[in-house]
């Protein structure tokens, strides 16, 4: 028996059903002598040492070039990405303009090598110094770098960043904590580590976050650096953020904003005015550029003046009319990762960025946080979902972790399971929670500035849906998804040495003994 | 084959606000108050997950034959019942080497009652159904565990985790005091998502912690005294040392990476710090009530805990488990309020190889 | 705002009025009650003017990029770590997609297609290499190294790395990043091991270093410099006699002429992903792939996201999951994982497509062509007078031009005045006397172009 649906969605809710191509893994798309490619006959014939010549050719497919195209556009329809509705939380799921696409596709930016010379390099350059302007202005920072792939290879740069700038003024051997607290992205925690340093992490407290006593008990000549974001992914602010900056600083550590969650504040406040020395923003998220399903990505990282020695090289320079790119710098912490970034993506998040402007990017705040409160209003009269921080009595930032415990407690059902059912009427997968789960069978919605009232009112229909089908029928729940492009994964071999093949080799050898 | 055990009274004292429903007694008391066992519905839905995967061998009625649907293969050990927790211990003698896993509808005390007779020897799977279920053996719900047992049973290769097993000590519980002890230790199915708390495709056990314990042994001055806590991390810790062979539930003595001393009680202790010039404390959590000092680990006394010093206490808890303290805040009760009083404040626990987390203590 | 954003369906005004209705508040300000008042910035935003028509967005970023010279109107003969291959049609239709572009971490279910697509990129770089465990791929080749040498750091509780002495200063830049300051605990020290006159590791000095304090030997095949490894079976095995890990770096291209380093005996293998099917992008186009066998030993080392194949609950149908998604520690291993975040996933989308296109022919066509131009240029160019080439060498796509007289700077300052992008100016650089150019010469390079570069290479010397 399934619980009444909403007449005004009724026919969004009965008319999904993934595509269902029962794709054969590729490398079964194999007839001896076809081929998806060709190249000219090479002539010459060049002799090689005879250790270093390949005697068996790879077990690739061979397949013609129509059945390759066929094959991955088959694959592409059954994935849902944004097709459906995706209030992917901290993700800020954002249209991904075309325009961006169509520009980065011309040989100006694809078919163009970083080692060219510079002159030859004016367009990007100066598409790199005006966004580095504009994000110098959103933050109050003073220089843009876009090395880093990502928002995590970002936080790597702080802690590569707060490696160089201790040991310039010979104390790097002293200052080898890194201060982080429960509710910041683990990326912050995982690169800290990564380079090298002890990572202490504060506990959250009553008002939703670590008080100005924990962090002191922790701060001292050890304090290398304190990495945060702000607001939180339960959606709460911590106001005295100044005066931790203030507190570190005091000790001689740096201060890094993680901007992942800059969405709710942008235009309201700047990172640099709080205090810090340098924040992060993801062109993948915020500003517009696709995640790709992960990547190609960019973790801008900017900071202060004082900082700017030891940002990674190159740096894009302007000079006159002119634009240089800078890689004399003794004070650099070097390179994290080759050449100077994935230039496709700041070109679209430059690109959406003037698309917006000031007052678009003003509206955008508004929205997100108007959009998650609204939200968050109606997901509190669904039977069964409790709000993180119960106690607390405050408008939400642009997002708000809730919980299923209580659903899961009477059903059987678990926040995975909703999700698993939720994708069988076109919804994407629900973003959880970063581990540790402080909140039982969480979940993390943001609707973000993109989704309109409608998408968004469907959302939460689908979920009400949900949770009162896993009351009458846990079973139908439980064993979702019943319209995907496939059934439920067995998880158990994934985790089994024996069993989990992460290639086609491995799957043939341990799974098909073969 | 699957050993089913049921104990009907389990669960009854919460309703009825009792506080748990160990003791003849207070049985007699929430039946009268109108209380209904809750343990065989719980038991039913859990074997209607199970789908008689494999023959099954229990009680007669209520102690588990009364939750089996019609159909299945069905073995009853032929027992008087006596209708109280001997039922239970018998049961769990008698599936001692026939069954592959023990699964249970009851709460922490059943629990207890299963570990003191099977210990390690057989897995055991708890379906929860009683006031307190302190114990990391416990599946999130009846069908969770059903279903667990069957996956866990389908395959010779299954693997298993260590898991404490805790109560709380009911009389002090009803007089307002809370007192939690670890009564044993015992093997449990390893499937991250059977268990109450665990996190989808979590990694189970001592996960990141064991490389901080690494560390931690390879960072031990020769010239100092570890006294080393009860509990599953503490053993982890003492199972990197030599000599003495290190106690799960005791209080043991270590320096220059062997163990001195096992179980060592109050007076052991303030004799060896004696002839010591230096000395720490290392400790972990225990249970689920967040006690630091004073539960299960008494006899590291006021005495004791003054003269190795209090800044010299090293704390060790899996982020998981203190991500299920909310909020994060750990409680002393060393029968000293003074002392209590010092000892609160921030302390960082250790979390991981170079990772610790700040949380409170509270007196 | 007067109009409504296009990208915006909420900015009409009589959706707000609704929400703020339900929510019982008159304006959207006091939802942001949370932030402290001094918090707020006083200073208003001075950023350019908004471009809401695509009209003008499209014809303000055009002109910007129109700024640049490409390497299509060109000829470019630049690599050292991002090349110039012709990437196919499909692949970019292919990349294109909207659906895997919006993809973001989904379900094994709800993004099935594209975790099926990460699983074909792995299987196929594993068939490339003859591994058995892949990872996803990471943000580069040096990502690679970086991460490879920890892992080996990690499994053999070694903190010693050795390295050849003549390696790509952008690849090298980005291993000392992984590897450390001195100052830091934890750091792994960068041995370099002398390359001789022939582009090889000497093996004599190799002899020297590589002892049971080692916990890694990486080389490359072919070399920064384009040098193919005659005997990198004996590599890896002496390698492997002092317990230390043989990490080969190889550009999977050439895998259909070359060996796998999994048939000579690599322990891991990492290398680029940009030359299958990804465009140069400005160096936007850059990844880096980590393989090896399937032991736990190692694929509990990896700080990738790792995609399984696995049964789904419909008896004899396939999904894909993450598997390995929470690094336990293993072993005696006292450190924490590297971590893992976006990398370069959609690339992996393309590279999978490539190499299903290509198959086992189309990897040994490639591989062919490659060495059969690169080798005509090489001598044409060896022929000029003033400039030399070892043809000794046994080298593919890149090779060595050695200016007796001449600053590369000039001669490429006068090639390119002719439509020619010439070699990376590598003088300075360690292993090189005097001024010295890498050369790359690709599939894309027809006999014609190599013709013009000559021409234009002669007149400029």
């Amino acid at each position: 028996m399934n619980a009444p649906i909403k007449t005004r969605s009724k026919a969004r809710f009965e008319g999904y059903h993934a595509a269902r191509w029962a794709e054969p893994v590729v490398m079964e798309m194999c007839c001896e002598g076809r081929r998806g490619a060709m190249f000219p006959p090479a002539g010459t014939d060049v002799r090689l040492p005879a250790g270093a010549m390949r005697k068996k050719a790879p077990q690739l497919p061979q397949m013609t070039e129509h059945d390759v195209l066929r094959h991955y556009l088959h694959l592409s329809q059954m994935t849902l990405g944004m097709m459906g509705v995706s209030l992917f939380g901290t993700c800020t799921m954002k249209y991904n303009p075309r325009i961006g696409e169509k520009v980065v596709a011309g040989k100006n930016l694809a078919e163009v090598h970083p080692l060219q010379h510079p002159d030859t390099l004016q367009g990007i350059m100066e598409i790199y110094a005006n966004f580095s302007d504009i994000l110098c202005e959103l933050s109050g920072m003073d220089q843009f770098v876009f090395q880093a792939g990502g928002g995590a290879d970002a936080a790597y740069t702080h802690a590569c960043l707060t490696r160089a700038y201790h040991a310039s003024r010979g104390e790097l051997e002293q200052r080898d904590q890194i201060i982080t607290t429960i509710q910041t992205h683990p990326c912050s925690p995982a690169t800290a580590n990564t380079a090298g340093f002890e990572v202490i992490t504060l506990s959250l407290e009553e008002n939703g976050y670590p008080s100005l006593e924990q962090l002191k008990s922790v701060v001292g000549p050890r304090t290398a650096a304190l990495m945060v974001n702000n607001p939180d992914d339960m959606g709460i602010y911590n106001p005295d953020i100044k005066e931790w900056v203030r507190i570190v600083h005091e000790a001689g550590g740096l201060c890094f904003y993680d901007h992942a969650n800059f969405n709710g504040v942008m235009t309201r406040l700047r990172a640099r005015e709080l205090g810090f020395d340098a924040c992060m923003y993801m062109l993948h998220k915020t500003f517009g550029a696709p995640k790709g399903g992960g990547g190609p990505a960019v973790g801008a990282y900017g900071c202060s003046k004082e900082l700017e020695p030891f940002l990674p090289s190159p740096l894009v320079k302007r000079e006159g009319d002119r634009f240089v790119l800078d890689e004399d710098r003794p004070l650099s912490v070097g390179k994290i990762r080759e050449f100077w970034g994935n230039a496709p993506q700041v070109v679209k998040a430059y690109a959406w960025a003037l698309a917006m402007g000031a007052e678009g990017l003003r509206e955008a705040a508004d929205i997100s946080v108007l959009a998650n409160n609204y939200m968050d209003k109606r997901l509190g009269e669904v039977k069964g979902v409790t709000r993180s921080n119960p106690g607390i009595d405050a408008w939400r930032m642009e997002m708000t972790r809730h919980s299923l415990e209580t659903v899961t407690r009477d059903t059987g059902c678990t926040v995975v399971d909703i999700s698993n059912r939720m994708t069988d009427f076109g919804i994407d997968a629900l973003w959880l929670s970063h581990e540790p789960w402080l909140v039982a069978e969480p979940f993390t919605p943001e609707a973000g500035e993109l989704w309109s009232k409608e998408d968004i009112d469907y959302w939460i229909d689908v979920m009400e849906h949900v949770i009162h089908e896993a009351y009458a029928d846990p079973d139908m729940v439980k064993t979702a998804p019943h319209k995907g492009a496939i059934h439920q994964l067995k998880g158990a071999s994934l985790e089994d040495p024996e069993r989990w093949a992460t290639t086609w080799r491995a799957h043939r050898r341990k799974n098909l003994g073969v | 084959m699957l050993g089913l055990i049921v104990n009907p009274m389990a669960g009854l004292g919460g309703p009825a606000g009792l506080n748990g429903s160990d003791g003849a007694d207070i049985l007699a008391r929430a039946l009268a108050r109108g209380a209904r066992p809750g343990s065989v519905p719980r038991a039913i839905r859990a074997m209607r997950a199970f789908a008689g995967a494999c023959p099954i061998l229990t009680g007669p009625g209520s102690l588990g034959a009364d939750a089996i649907a019609d159909g299945a293969t069905v073995e009853v050990v032929a027992m008087t019942v006596a209708d109280d927790a001997s039922d239970t211990r018998r049961l769990a003698e008698a599936m001692k080497g026939r069954v592959g896993l023990i699964l249970f509808a009851g709460g922490d005390g059943t629990a207890r009652d299963i570990a003191g007779v099977v210990g390690e020897e057989v897995p055991i799977l708890g379906i929860p159904a009683g006031v307190k279920m302190h114990s990391a053996i416990f599946a999130r719900n009846p069908e969770s565990a059903g279903r667990g047992a069957a996956e866990f049973l389908k395959t010779d290769r299954a693997r298993t985790q260590r898991a404490e097993v805790l109560d709380i000590d009911e009389a002090a519980r009803r007089e307002g005091r809370l007192s939690t002890s670890l009564y044993g230790v015992v093997r449990t199915p390893d499937a991250a998502q059977v268990l109450q708390g665990a996190k989808a495709g979590g990694g189970g056990g001592l996960g990141e912690l064991d490389a901080a314990l690494g560390i931690y042994v390879a960072g031990m001055e020769p010239d100092t005294l570890y006294l080393l806590g009860p509990g599953t991390t503490m053993a982890a810790l003492k199972a990197r040392l030599s000599g003495h062979e290190g106690s799960l539930l005791g209080v043991d003595v270590a320096r220059g990476g062997e163990i001195v001393a096992a179980n060592a009680s109050e007076r052991d202790l303030v004799a060896l710090l004696e002839g010591a010039p230096r000395a720490r404390i290392a400790l972990s959590v225990v249970g689920g009530q967040g006690f630091l000092l004073g539960r299960g680990n008494q006899q590291i006394s006021p005495r004791v805990l003054r003269k190795v010093g209090l800044k010299n206490i090293d704390v060790f808890c899996a982020s998981e488990k203190l991500a299920r303290l909310s909020p994060a805040v750990l409680s002393v009760d060393t029968g000293d309020s003074r002392l209590d009083a010092e000892l609160a404040g921030y302390r960082p626990v250790m979390t991981g190889a170079n990772k610790s987390q700040v949380v409170r203590i509270a007196a | 705002m007067t109009q409504p954003h296009p990208w915006m369906a909420n900015a009409v005004q009589e959706t707000k009025d609704e929400m703020m209705a339900a929510l019982g508040v008159s304006s959207v300000e006091e939802l942001f009650h949370q932030i402290p008042a001094d918090h707020l910035t006083q200073r208003p935003f001075d950023l350019p003017r908004q471009l809401a028509s695509e009209t003008e967005l499209s014809r303000h970023l055009e002109d910007l990029l129109a700024k640049n010279e490409n390497a299509a109107d060109n000829l470019c003969f630049l690599g050292a770590g991002a090349w110039p291959h012709y990437v196919p049609s499909i692949c970019d239709e292919i990349a294109g997609r909207y659906e895997w572009q919006t993809s973001v971490f989904g379900s094994p279910t709800s993004d099935h297609g594209r975790n099926q697509a990460w699983f074909e990129f792995t299987s196929q770089i594993g068939a490339l290499v003859e591994m058995d465990f892949v990872g996803l791929p990471v943000y580069s080749w040096g990502c690679a190294i970086g991460h490879g040498v920890r892992m080996a750091a990690r499994m053999t509780g070694r903190s010693r790395v050795l390295v050849p002495a003549v390696m790509d200063p952008e690849r090298l830049a980005v291993l000392r990043t992984y590897c450390g300051p001195s100052e830091m605990e934890r750091h792994l020290d960068i041995v370099e091991v002398a390359v001789g006159a022939d582009g090889l590791i000497d093996r004599e000095d190799l002899a020297t270093k590589l002892d049971d304090t080692v916990a890694a030997l990486y080389f490359e095949t072919p070399s920064y410099h384009g040098v193919i490894e005659s005997d990198p079976a004996g590599l890896c095995q002496a390698a492997r006699a002092v317990g230390a890990e043989a990490i080969a770096g190889v550009d999977p291209i050439s895998l259909g002429v070359l060996e796998a380093p999994g048939a000579y005996g690599a322990t891991m293998a990492v290398g680029p992903t940009q030359p299958l099917g990804v465009h140069m992008n400005c160096g936007g186009g850059v990844g880096g792939f980590i393989a090896s066998p399937d032991e736990e030993r190692y694929a509990r080392e990896y700080p990738t996201l790792n995609i399984s194949i696995a049964e789904t609950i419909k008896e004899g149908e396939y999904g894909f999951g993450l598997t390995l998604f929470h690094q336990s520690s293993y072993g005696m291993r006292d450190e924490g994982k590297d971590w893992t975040g976006n990398s370069v996933y959609l690339w992996a989308v393309a590279n999978a497509a490539y190499m299903a296109a290509m198959g086992p022919e189309g990897f040994r066509e490639i591989g062919e062509l490659i060495l059969a131009r690169s080798h005509r240029a090489a001598s044409a160019i060896d022929a000029l007078p003033g400039c030399s080439v070892d043809l000794e060498r046994p080298f593919f796509k890149e090779f060595v031009v050695r200016f007796d007289r001449a600053r590369v700077a000039d001669v490429n300052a006068a090639l390119r005045a002719q439509g020619i992008f010439g070699g990376k100016d590598i003088s300075g650089e360690p292993g090189i006397d005097g001024q010295a150019a890498l050369f790359c010469v690709t599939e894309v390079h027809t006999d014609a172009d190599i013709d013009r570069l000559v021409a234009a290479l002669k007149e400029a010397l």
